[in-house]
C-alpha cells in the first residue's frame, strides 16, 4: 500500500476515535463551542485529506458532515441528539470506507447518499426533525395506518413525510436515510445544471452526476435518515488530568510516530540483551576477584535502565483502550431507553500495548453487559430507590507488577437464585452441592462456558457466550477476573493483568530433579509441607489435600500434571515438599514441587508447534545460569486439579457425615489465665495467637489497647485475677468478629485439644460457658462472647436457661455456629449444628427436632426452603439475623443473633408449643 | 502407488543435474545426508531439557545462543534403539522449519560430500515405513549407502 495512504489511515483513525468521544461530550452540551470548534477541525482536515488524495467517497461524507457542524458552529442551527446520531452515523460510515481502503487500497463500491443526503437536510435546517423527534413514538411509520388521521396541525408535515416512507417497489418501509426508486428517478428527471449547490461547488469535477445525485435528492425525500428514538442523556466526565483529548494537539510535536514492528524488535533484543546480562552475571558470580566485576556491574545497569526505557515505549495509556466506550455507552443507552453516566477513572495508567490490543475486546464486551443486563431501567431505578441514571465506572490502577481493572455498576446485581437455577438446569453442579455453594461461588458460574442468566436475548448481549469469553481472552494473557455482586447494588468485576507478556515474574520450582517457572501471578502463597512444618499434607482416598487455615486444599503433584510421576516416591516426598498455593478461576489449589529455588524476572519465549499441542506449558526462558526451564501454565494444572477436587469434595461429604453419627468433637485451644485451672475456648473462634510486645500496650477509654496490623485492638484479660503484664511478652488470643479485633490476654496457652465438648456444669458468672473435661481435667470453658462485648461493647450479657430439647441450628458462618451451639448446649439443648438447609434436612429425616434455627442472611430463599419441607411439618422455624428488621415472613419468629435471651427465649417458647401439642 | 512412485520419478529426473552438497552424519550405524542449504549450525549438544509430555521423538529443548531450539530424536525418530549412554556428547545439526528452530541430534557429524546426481536412487520399494516416510532416496557410495533425510517430513510429523 502507498506509503502515504497508509499514513492517511493510522491518522483518520486516530482523529475518528477522538470524533466519537468529542460528539458525545458535545450532544450532552450543545453550547460547548470548544468541543465543537475541535470536531469541526478534525472534520474538516479528514475531508482536506481526502481530496487531496483522491478519495472521493471519504471527501463527500466528510464534506456534509462538516456542512452540518458548521451550522451547529455558526450558531444557525441548534444541536438535537438526532443531528448528532446523524453525524456518528456518517463517522461510522467513514470508519467502514477506511476499513475497505486498509484491506484493498482502494475505496470500496458503495452508496453515501441516503447519509449525505440526511446530513444536508438537517444542514438545511429542517424543523422537523425536532418535532419529530418529540412526536417519534406517535408518529413511528405505520405504513397501514397513516397518521394522518389523528395528527395535531404541528405534525402534519411529519405525518406526510412519514406515509411516502411505505415503498411499493421495494414491498417494505424504507430504512432509515433510504430512497425510494420513485424519488431517486424523479430528482434525476428533475436534476438541471442550474440546480447546484455548495457540496456540488466543493465536489471534484471528475464525478459531476455523482455530485448533482448527491444535492438535489433530498430535497424529495422528507425527513429521511432520522432514527425515531428518545433523546437520552449521557454525561461523560473527564478526568481533569486527562490529556488524551484536549492536549493532543500540544503533545503531537514531542512524538514521533514509529512503526510497532520496530518496537517488537527493539524489545526483543533488549531481551536478549537482559538474557546476556544475566549468563555474564552468573559466570562472573563464582569468581572472588574479577576484573570483569565493575564493567559488568555497569552494563548491568544500563541494560536494566535500557529494558526500563523500551518498555516504556510499549506502554500505552489505558486510556487509549477506554476511547470507544463512551460512544458504546451512549448507543446502548439510545437503544436500551436506559439513562446511563460513564464515570472512567485512572485513565493515565500505563500497560503494555500488546497487553492493551488484547483487553480491548473483553471490555467492551463487559461494559456493553453492564448496559444491558447490569443497570436496570430508568423505572425500575426509580421504584428501586436509586438515581434514574445508572453508573457505570472504570477504574485502572497498579498493583504490583500487574494492573487492575475495575468495572461497577451500580444496577441490580446478579441474581444468585437464578443463576443457581441455570447452574442446576446446565448440569455444572448437583442440586445438593448447589446449595452448599456460597454466593460468591455461585456468582462466578457466569464464566462457565454457555452460560446466560438474560431472561432474553437482546441485540447487545444474553447469548451466553459473553463472560466465558472474556473470562477466556483475560486468562490467555495471564491475568485473572473475579466479581463481587450484591443483589439490588450493583456488580463489580476485578480483572487483574500483567503489564507487560514479554517479561514476567515467576516463580522458580523443582521438580523430579527438574527446573519449573510458575507465573508470579497465579501463585497466592507458599507453604511448606514438610515433616516439620506444621502444614501436613493427608491423604484421603488417593487423593491429596492440604488442612490449610480452615480451609482442606486439594493438592495435585506437579510431576502428576507433567506425567512423570513414579508413585513409590509419594511417601518420601510427603516428608519434604512444598505446597504452592495457586488460584485460577477463583478456585484456589495447593500444588506439590520438591524445591523452591528462586524468583526470576524471566522472558517468555513461544514453545515451537511441536511442544505447543503438549498444553502442559504456556513458554520457555532461559535462566541467567543458561538453562532452558518450561513455563507451567497454570489454567492446564487447575484443569488437573478439577479431576482431583471431585474426589475431594466426596470426601469431605464423607467425613461430614460421619460426623454426623459420631458424635461432634470440638477443636479447643487451652491455656492458663489467673490460675493454675485450665481454661479454654473454641479454637475455630481465635483468629490467631499472637505474642505481643508490652510495652507497645497503650491506655485509652478505660481499657487496654494495642496498635495491631495498623488499628487499634482493645485487650482484656482472660480472668478477673489474671492481670495484663506491663512489661515482657503477653501472649494474647485475637478474635476478629466483622472485621473487628480484640484480644484476650492470657498466662500461658498450653494445648489444643479436639474432644467431644461436653458443658457439665452451667456457668454461675459471666463470661463463663460452664466447665467441660478436657483431657480428663476440668476444664473452664470461656464464653468468648462476653469477653467480646467487654471489648467492643456490642454484645449482650449471656443468661442461663432450662432444659429442652433437640435443636438443628443451621448457620453458614462458622462464627455464629461455633458461637451460637456451645451457648445452646450449655443452656441444656442438643444442638446439631450444621451449614446448610440440606443438611438440616436431613437431620431432621433421623430425628425430627423440636425446632430449627436457621440463618436468614446468607440466602433467604433456601431457609424458606425449610418451611415447606414435609420432614418438619410441626417443628417451629426460628429466623436468625444480624438485622432486626429483615424480612423473616412464614418464620415463627425472628431473632437478632447477637440476642442471647430472645433467642433462648424463641426456643423455649417454641419447646413449649411442641409440648402444649 | 503409482502417485508415488511417479513423484519419486519426477524428483529423480529433477535430481539429475548436476551435484548437491550434504552433510553425512551417524545415527547408530546408518549413514544419513542432510543437505547443506537446510543446515543453519552444527553444535555439539551441552545441555538439555527434557519436556514431559512431549511425543517421544522430541528430546527437548535447548539453548543454542540465547534461541530456544527443540531438539527432535534422530534415533527415537528412526525406531531406532536409544544410545546407552543418553544423549550426552551428541552432537545437533540445527535446521529451520516453519520460522521455528529444531536440532536433530545424531550420534556425529561426518564430512561434507558433493554427490553426483546420477548416483541418486529413489527409496528401495522394501524399505521400512518410518525410514521411508523420512528419507528422499539413496546415494550409493563406496562400499556403503547414504540415506538422504528429509527435513521437512522428519519435522512436519513431530510438529504435527
Amino acid at each position: 500500500m502507498d506509503e502515504l495512504l497508509g499514513e492517511f489511515i493510522t491518522e483518520t483513525n486516530e482523529f475518528l476515535e477522538t470524533v466519537d468521544t468529542q460528539l458525545v461530550v458535545f450532544e450532552a452540551d450543545p453550547t460547548d463551542g470548544e468541543t465543537l470548534n475541535s470536531i469541526f477541525r478534525l472534520v474538516h482536515t479528514i475531508k482536506g485529506t481526502c481530496g487531496f488524495l483522491g478519495l472521493p467517497r471519504l471527501q463527500f461524507l466528510a464534506h456534509a458532515g462538516e456542512t452540518l457542524l458548521g451550522k451547529f458552529r455558526d450558531g444557525t442551527l441548534v444541536a438535537t441528539p438526532d443531528q448528532v446520531q446523524l453525524v456518528l452515523e456518517s463517522i461510522d460510515r467513514i470508519k467502514e470506507i477506511l476499513a475497505g481502503l486498509e484491506a484493498n487500497g482502494t475505496e470500496p463500491q458503495g452508496d453515501d447518499r441516503d447519509l449525505i443526503g440526511a446530513l444536508e437536510r438537517a444542514a438545511e435546517g429542517e424543523d422537523a426533525q425536532d418535532s419529530h423527534t418529540q412526536n417519534g413514538q406517535d408518529a413511528a411509520p405505520e405504513p397501514h395506518q397513516p397518521a394522518q388521521s389523528n395528527a395535531a396541525p404541528g405534525q402534519v408535515e411529519v405525518a406526510a413525510a412519514n406515509s411516502t416512507r411505505w415503498d411499493a417497489d421495494l414491498g417494505r418501509e424504507l430504512r432509515p436515510g433510504e430512497v425510494s426508486l420513485a424519488d431517486l428517478e424523479a430528482a434525476f428527471r428533475s436534476a438541471t445544471p442550474d440546480d447546484e449547490n455548495e457540496a456540488q461547488a466543493a465536489s471534484s469535477p471528475n464525478t459531476p452526476s455523482d455530485s448533482a445525485k448527491d444535492s438535489d435528492l433530498p430535497i424529495g425525500l422528507g425527513v429521511a435518515g432520522v432514527r425515531l428514538s428518545e433523546p437520552e442523556a449521557l454525561i461523560i466526565k473527564e478526568d481533569e488530568e486527562d490529556i488524551a483529548i484536549k492536549g493532543t494537539a500540544v503533545a503531537s510535536n514531542q512524538t514521533i510516530r514509529v512503526n510497532v514492528e520496530v518496537l517488537e524488535t527493539l524489545m526483543t533484543m533488549v531481551s536478549e540483551l537482559v538474557l546476556t546480562r544475566n549468563q555474564l552475571m552468573q559466570m562472573v558470580r563464582n569468581v572472588t576477584d574479577s576484573e570483569f566485576k565493575g564493567p559488568l556491574q555497569r552494563l548491568s545497569a544500563v541494560t536494566a535502565e535500557l529494558q526500563d526505557s523500551v518498555m516504556k515505549t510499549r506502554m500505552q495509556p489505558i486510556g487509549s483502550a477506554w476511547k470507544k466506550l463512551p460512544r458504546i455507552v451512549r448507543d446502548a443507552a439510545r437503544d436500551l431507553g436506559k439513562k446511563i453516566d460513564l464515570i472512567m477513572d485512572g485513565e493515565a495508567t500505563e500497560l503494555d500495548r500488546q497487553v492493551l490490543e488484547l483487553i480491548k475486546d473483553p471490555l467492551t464486551h463487559m461494559i456493553r453487559n453492564s448496559c444491558d443486563h447490569g443497570l436496570e431501567n430508568p423505572t425500575a431505578r426509580i421504584a428501586a430507590g436509586k438515581s434514574e441514571t445508572g453508573i457505570i465506572r472504570l477504574n485502572a490502577y497498579h498493583e504490583g507488577g500487574h494492573i487492575v481493572i475495575e468495572v461497577s455498576d451500580d444496577g441490580s446485581g446478579l441474581a444468585t437464585s437464578r443463576i443457581r437455577e441455570k447452574a442446576i438446569k446446565n448440569n455444572i453442579v448437583t442440586e445438593e452441592q448447589a446449595w452448599t455453594l456460597s454466593d460468591a461461588q455461585i456468582h462466578r458460574f457466569i464464566f462457565a462456558p454457555g452460560f446466560s442468566t438474560a431472561a432474553t436475548v437482546t441485540s447487545l448481549s444474553g447469548r451466553g457466550v459473553g463472560m466465558d469469553v472474556v473470562r477466556t481472552n483475560i486468562e490467555l494473557i495471564g491475568g485473572t477476573i473475579d466479581l463481587q455482586s450484591t443483589e439490588g447494588r450493583g456488580t463489580k468485576f476485578f480483572i487483574k493483568i500483567p503489564l507487560t507478556l514479554a517479561i514476567v515474574s515467576a516463580l522458580v520450582v523443582g521438580s523430579r530433579k527438574q527446573r519449573f517457572a510458575i507465573p508470579q501471578l497465579s501463585i497466592v502463597e507458599l507453604v511448606g509441607a514438610g515433616a516439620a512444618s506444621d502444614h501436613k499434607v493427608e491423604i484421603l482416598n488417593s487423593a491429596r489435600v492440604l488442612r490449610l487455615r480452615d480451609r482442606l486444599l486439594p493438592l495435585v503433584d506437579l510431576s502428576e500434571v507433567l506425567g512423570v510421576a513414579p508413585n513409590e516416591h509419594m511417601e518420601s516426598e510427603a516428608l519434604s515438599s512444598f505446597v504452592v498455593v495457586m488460584q485460577q478461576s477463583g478456585q484456589l489449589f495447593g500444588v506439590v514441587v520438591d524445591e523452591v529455588f528462586d524468583t526470576e524476572e524471566i522472558v517468555v519465549k513461544p514453545l515451537s508447534k511441536a511442544l505447543t499441542n503438549v498444553g502442559t506449558f504456556s513458554g520457555a526462558t532461559i535462566l541467567g545460569d543458561g538453562s532452558v526451564i518450561m513455563i507451567i501454565d497454570p489454567a492446564c494444572v487447575y484443569r488437573r486439579v478439577g479431576q482431583v477436587e471431585d474426589v475431594v469434595e466426596e470426601i469431605e461429604a464423607d467425613v461430614q457425615k460421619s460426623r454426623d453419627q459420631r458424635l461432634e468433637t470440638t477443636s479447643m485451644i487451652v491455656f492458663q489465665a489467673g490460675g493454675e485451672q485450665p481454661k479454654a475456648v473454641p479454637l475455630s473462634l481465635v483468629t490467631r495467637l499472637e505474642e505481643l510486645d508490652a510495652t507497645s500496650f497503650e491506655q485509652g477509654d478505660g481499657r487496654t489497647l494495642v496498635q495491631y496490623r495498623g488499628e487499634l485492638m482493645p485487650i482484656v484479660a482472660a480472668d478477673p485475677y489474671s492481670t495484663i503484664v506491663t512489661s515482657g511478652v503477653q501472649p494474647v488470643l485475637v478474635f476478629t468478629y466483622n472485621g473487628e479485633a480484640a484480644g484476650m490476654a492470657v498466662d500461658k496457652i498450653v494445648d489444643i485439644v479436639e474432644e467431644p465438648l461436653h458443658v457439665e456444669m452451667a456457668a454461675d458468672r459471666p463470661g463463663l460457658t460452664g466447665i467441660a473435661v478436657l483431657k480428663g481435667k476440668a476444664t473452664e470453658i470461656l464464653d468468648v462472647g462476653h469477653y467480646l462485648s467487654l471489648a467492643l461493647n456490642n454484645w449482650d450479657d449471656p443468661t442461663r436457661n432450662q432444659p429442652g430439647k433437640h435443636i438443628v441450628l443451621v448457620e453458614r458462618n462458622p462464627f455464629f455456629r461455633n458461637l451460637l451451639s456451645p451457648l445452646l448446649r450449655a443452656a441444656g439443648y442438643e444442638v446439631e449444628a450444621v451449614d446448610t438447609v440440606s443438611a438440616a434436612l436431613v437431620c431432621a429425616e433421623y430425628r425430627k427436632p423440636s425446632a430449627v434455627l436457621t440463618d436468614i442472611d446468607a440466602d433467604v430463599a433456601s431457609a424458606r426452603r425449610l418451611l415447606h419441607d414435609e420432614r418438619l411439618s410441626g417443628t417451629t422455624i426460628v429466623a436468625l439475623s444480624g438485622s432486626p428488621d429483615a424480612d423473616a415472613t412464614g418464620f415463627a419468629s425472628l431473632v437478632r443473633k447477637s440476642d442471647r435471651e430472645s433467642l433462648i427465649a424463641a426456643i423455649e417458647m417454641a419447646s413449649k408449643l411442641e409440648i402444649a401439642a | 502407488m503409482t502417485v508415488t512412485a511417479n513423484r519419486r520419478e519426477s524428483d529423480l529426473a529433477l535430481a539429475k543435474v548436476g551435484t548437491k552438497e550434504f552433510v553425512t552424519v551417524h545415527v547408530a550405524d546408518q549413514l544419513l545426508g542432510v543437505q547443506v542449504t537446510d543446515i543453519q549450525d552444527v553444535f555439539s549438544l551441552k545441555s538439555l531439557t527434557p519436556v514431559p509430555g512431549a511425543r517421544p521423538e522430541i528430546a527437548g529443548v535447548l539453548n543454542l545462543r540465547g534461541r530456544i531450539v527443540t531438539a527432535i530424536d534422530a534415533r527415537q525418530r528412526l525406531g531406532l534403539p536409544q544410545r546407552p549412554q543418553g544423549y550426552a556428547g551428541m552432537m545437533a545439526v540445527g535446521v529451520e522449519f516453519q520460522n521455528e528452530s529444531y536440532g536433530i541430534l545424531v550420534d556425529q557429524v561426518g564430512e561434507v560430500l558433493r554427490l553426483a546426481d546420477q548416483e541418486f536412487e529413489p527409496n528401495p520399494v522394501n524399505l521400512d515405513s518410518i525410514w521411508k516416510d523420512v528419507s528422499q532416496g539413496v546415494y550409493r557410495l563406496d562400499g556403503r549407502l547414504l540415506m538422504v533425510l528429509d527435513i521437512e517430513h522428519l519435522l512436519r510429523v513431530a510438529a504435527a
